[in-house]
């Protein structure tokens, strides 16, 4: 092959080494360990392969809680909420004692409190967690990159009106916008307002437009969805 | 354990910057705002980040404060607020 021979209109059928000159652009998708590990990465590390060195846990019992973690997904908050609309008994106990509603569903929220945020043609509620990533995760599974976002978590409490937008929400000043700071050992899940045009739906259509954001409040349920 | 504060109790998040692990976030720090409900006792966070069992535990609190009274230049509504949970020992009457 002459060495000004430029790309690859070269015969494929024969074995060839890659070791001719080549001038179009390597761009390669970086793996996710490109990054030098951080401090903390490097704590998870040292702290796993003691437990696991001296007999605490095994990979097994990581992996497998991993993946119990990794299941968890909005779908399971989705059906809490087209219940509590359609339950009036189901959504009182929901909001006095989220854990113990929950339970029916086989939700187990370890020590977190569940505490469920009705919004009305009065109130829209939003949830944040300004200190780190407190989340209701055991009925929306891992909160999304924003949610964790210094952006997002310092923002939504001071102008949380702004923030809504940007989301595509407009909240009317005759409601109340109300932040709920998630700090210490209270999760909350927004059970947002049931849209006209559900009526007769079964939980089932209903699950299908309760979304992870409408649960975080930063939208709200669009009766469209449902034929999606 | 007894609840020192009951719903509709106007509290001050005292103003106090210790180190450490500290669940009441700045902001909120030194502000006025009313008791939403009482979520009772548990372990502090505050103890149990180093290891200690947290006990005795302490009583959680939802309080309510209106956003004009946490940020001076608040643009949206005087209804607005934000809900902050807090433990006892953050508390003192106002």
């Amino acid at each position: 092959m002459a060495a000004d021979e430029r790309g690859h209109d070269h015969d494929h059928d024969h074995d060839h080494d890659h070791e001719h000159p080549h001038d179009h652009d390597r761009t390669f998708q970086p793996d996710i360990e490109d990054a030098p590990p951080g401090r903390y990465e490097l704590m998870t590390y040292a702290i796993r392969e003691l437990l696991v060195e001296k007999g605490h846990l095994t990979g097994e019992e990581i992996r497998k809680a991993q993946e119990k973690i990794d299941s968890w997904e909005p779908s399971q908050g989705a059906r809490i909420v087209a219940r509590a609309w359609t339950d009036p008994e189901f959504k009182k106990r929901l909001l006095e004692d989220g854990n113990d509603a929950m339970a029916e569903y086989g939700i187990e929220p370890g020590g977190a409190k569940m505490t469920v945020v009705e919004n009305t043609d009065k109130v829209q509620n939003v949830i944040v967690c300004t200190l780190c990533s407190c989340y209701p995760r055991a009925v929306l599974g891992l909160p999304p990159d924003w949610y964790r976002s210094k952006n997002y978590r310092s923002r939504v409490v001071i102008e949380p009106r702004e923030v809504l937008k940007e989301f595509g929400t407009e909240v009317p000043d005759d409601m109340a916008v109300r932040v709920h700071d998630s700090l210490a050992d209270l999760r909350y899940l927004v059970l947002p307002r049931r849209p006209e045009g559900t009526e007769g739906w079964s939980e089932e259509q209903l699950a299908r437009i309760v979304t992870r954001d409408t649960m975080v409040g930063v939208a709200n349920p669009d009766v469209d969805r449902a034929g999606s | 354990m007894t609840a020192v504060f009951h719903p509709g109790d106007r509290v001050r998040v005292i103003r106090t910057h210790p180190p450490g692990h500290r669940r009441t976030p700045y902001y909120i720090r030194g502000k006025v705002g009313e008791i939403e409900r009482v979520c009772g006792a548990h372990p502090n966070p505050e103890e149990l980040a180093y290891g200690f069992d947290g006990l005795p535990a302490k009583v959680l609190y939802r309080v309510r404060f209106r956003q004009k009274e946490v940020w001076e230049s608040y643009a949206g509504p005087d209804s607005d607020t934000v809900d902050v949970d807090i433990y006892e020992h953050w508390l003192r009457p106002a």
